[in-house]
């Protein structure tokens, strides 16, 4: 009754092709953007700096893992470590050329997480599915060496970790210790919102869709005019970039300072369940995973005692975890396609609503 | 031109002018490789029979072994510990069998290691709660397994220690090896494995019970990693870290071929061997640690030249 597209008539190509066709859907994103504005005022800073911001990054790199994974059909194992280069190289690059726009680093930062996708992205092209996976450990593990056994990496710091310098853009400090949580959680969230659309339009394009014919079926689409190379290859590309960026934020905007150990296999599994519960191949599915998988141990954290269930931390931490890996398998049983077809389920019967069947 | 001659020339001759010491260190590797073979054989096993890439292996290993030596931590005797921990891996293998694969049946691969990922997490947190996070100490001696070493002279050219446990873990891996291919080629219910593993609708055909076939994959998996948890712990502790060491058996299984038990052997041996090697004779030029992914890229490397592996069967596309 309220969702239903009846009466919106698409009088020109460019109104029928936006990428909100529906009027409702763009009065939705816009709530939600202004929610999203107006999030520091409510919120304590508690609440961005341990949720809101991580839970942006996660999403980012979610997003990032989709592409490859969903969108381009290849199973990807390494994301942790696409993210640690991303993070090291912006640690190096802030370092560096300290004068420079603490955002051009960020930015520019995936491009090295690029290079390593595609070095790595390189046996893609003979092999897939469980051998590719095996192919991506190898990023991972020979990744997360370089950045315990290259001191060049982290400036010789005798810790062996990065800590990030504070600076300012436009004359707030954005990055540091001393940076308030309000400015970083505006600056995550532009980057995040600007990239999230860039990658939409580009998944609704000619390189998304020759992604999905790259994985629906490579020999068919390779028959029909797509250039596997040019395509698995630019799908580990954008993949690491997103991921890489998203890497360089979760240190500079959530950590400010980290060690090797973050960017270990279990980081790279922590995204890939997110996309795995959010849906795989579905956008606005990362950011229902990167929300599920984040904040349901704090949930359980906080929810716990609250209910009278005296438990360690410890027990807490563990007893997440089972509850993960058991809805993972819920998941894959009852619904393969994750969060995001239930939330399409669900618009589908908004739309015929109050009837059951339009 | 040193940097050559560190590379190409001085490890062989540090072999040659020690030879005890390579032979220890390939001994070493040797062990090593077994091990990774063990793990990679659970692999097997499963995927030969459901096509399942089973990621939880490794948590399998660690869960076999924290349940011996827990049981006996509460008192119970080695034995009955042992006794008890083959029934929980039974249990386990029912539940996994009964909760996991079946509903998963026909879902595609990529789906179903997804899945074995998320039975990975809930083992982890399982094991955590409890057994708790510690490493504990193998009960060695206990099962009655040997824990001296022998050292064998060479001459004036030094000596080779062997450690008894070590070739008691080489010993039991054979026997597991040749235990395996009797049941696979000579008992009805392998060849039912077998039958299953070609084809599950024409095995359902015949009248073989493809649940009944997969509990008892997932059994023998388990047995399998019961004997590699108590031979690494006995080696070193039994802890959640194995979990991240058996990954290794995922390259191992590149080399050998997803679906050969001899291959999953000379993998694990190529692997071990070669990574020990690689640590200490070329390992020092890089600054050390390279064992933690000198396997997967050569495994990598392979790869690019032979994606069946060495005994793989081929793969042929269709559309």
């Amino acid at each position: 009754m309220f969702y239903r597209e009846a009466g919106q008539y698409k009088t020109s190509y460019a109104a029928d092709q936006q990428i909100f066709p529906i009027r409702q859907d763009r009065i939705g994103i816009a709530v939600i953007l202004v929610i999203a504005l107006l999030l520091p005022l409510a919120a304590s800073e508690f609440m961005l700096s341990a949720i809101a911001i991580p839970f942006l990054v996660l999403a980012l790199a979610t997003i990032g893992l989709n592409i490859l994974t969903g969108y381009a059909g290849q199973l990807s194992l390494g994301t942790g470590a696409f993210m640690g280069v991303g993070a090291y190289s912006c640690y190096k690059l802030v370092t560096i050329f300290p004068e420079v726009n603490v955002i051009v680093h960020i930015l520019l930062s995936g491009t090295f997480a690029a290079a390593a996708g595609v070095v790595f992205g390189l046996p893609s092209l003979r092999i897939k599915g469980l051998y590719l996976a095996v192919t991506t450990l190898a990023a991972q593990f020979f990744l997360e060496w370089c950045f315990i056994r290259i001191p060049w990496l982290y400036n010789y710091n005798s810790s062996g970790a990065i800590e990030v310098p504070g600076r300012e853009v436009f004359g707030t400090l954005i990055t540091g210790p001393a940076a308030s949580g309000t400015a970083r959680y505006y600056v995550v969230l532009a980057i995040v919102v600007v990239m999230t659309l860039l990658i939409k339009n580009l998944i609704r394009g000619r390189v998304g869709r020759q992604w999905m014919m790259i994985r629906d079926m490579d020999i068919a689409a390779e028959l029909m005019g797509v250039r596997p190379l040019i395509a698995k290859l630019s799908a580990f590309a954008v993949s690491s970039y997103v991921c890489g960026v998203a890497g360089a934020m979760f240190v500079f905007f959530y950590l400010g300072a980290s060690e090797p150990a973050v960017f270990s296999i279990t980081l790279s599994f922590q995204v890939l369940f997110m996309a795995i519960i959010g849906g795989l191949g579905s956008l606005v599915g990362s950011f229902f995973g990167a929300a599920f998988i984040w904040i349901l141990p704090i949930l359980l954290r906080v929810g716990l005692p609250a209910l009278g269930v005296d438990v360690a931390a410890e027990t807490v931490f563990q007893v997440a975890q089972m509850v993960i890996g058991a809805l993972i398998i819920f998941f894959l049983i009852v619904e393969p396609h994750g969060l995001a077809r239930l939330w399409a389920i669900g618009k589908e019967k908004l739309r015929v609503w109050p009837f059951p069947y339009a | 031109m040193d940097m050559l001659y560190n590379i190409l020339i001085d490890p062989f001759v540090q072999m040659v002018d020690a030879p005890d010491f390579l032979i220890q260190v390939v001994w070493e590797g040797f062990v090593a490789g077994v091990l990774y073979a063990l793990i990679a054989l659970g692999f097997v096993l499963i995927y030969k029979a459901s096509g399942v890439f089973n990621f939880a292996q490794g948590i399998m290993v660690v869960f076999a072994g924290l349940s011996l030596v827990g049981l006996h931590e509460k008192g119970v005797p080695a034995w009955l510990a042992l006794i008890l921990a083959i029934g929980i891996m039974a249990i386990l293998a029912v539940c996994i069998e009964k909760f996991v694969m079946r509903p998963l049946v026909g879902q595609p691969d990529i789906i179903l290691l997804m899945a074995t990922i998320g039975m990975t997490y809930f083992l982890i947190g399982l094991g955590e709660v409890i057994f708790g996070g510690e490493p504990k100490q193998m009960i060695t001696s206990e099962l009655g397994l040997p824990t001296g070493s022998t050292a064998f002279e060479m001459g004036e050219r030094g000596l080779v220690i062997l450690q008894h446990i070590d070739i008691a873990a080489a010993v039991i891996a054979l026997l597991m090896v040749g235990g395996l291919a009797v049941f696979f080629n000579r008992t009805r219910i392998g060849r039912a494995l077998r039958a299953v593993a070609d084809d599950h609708t024409a095995a359902l055909s015949v009248g073989i019970s493809l649940n009944q076939i997969w509990a008892i994959v997932w059994f023998a998996a388990g047995i399998v990693a019961l004997a590699t948890g108590i031979m690494w712990g006995a080696r070193s502790d039994v802890s959640f870290a194995l979990e991240i060491v058996a990954l290794k058996a995922l390259p191992v299984l590149i080399l050998g071929g997803f679906t050969s038990i001899p291959g999953a052997i000379i993998g694990g041996l190529i692997i071990g061997i070669g990574e020990k090697i690689g640590e200490i004779y070329w390992g020092s030029l890089v600054g050390g640690g390279i064992e933690s992914w000198l396997a997967y890229v050569i495994a990598l490397i392979f790869l690019l030249f032979r994606p069946q592996g060495l005994f793989g069967e081929k793969i042929i596309e269709r559309i």
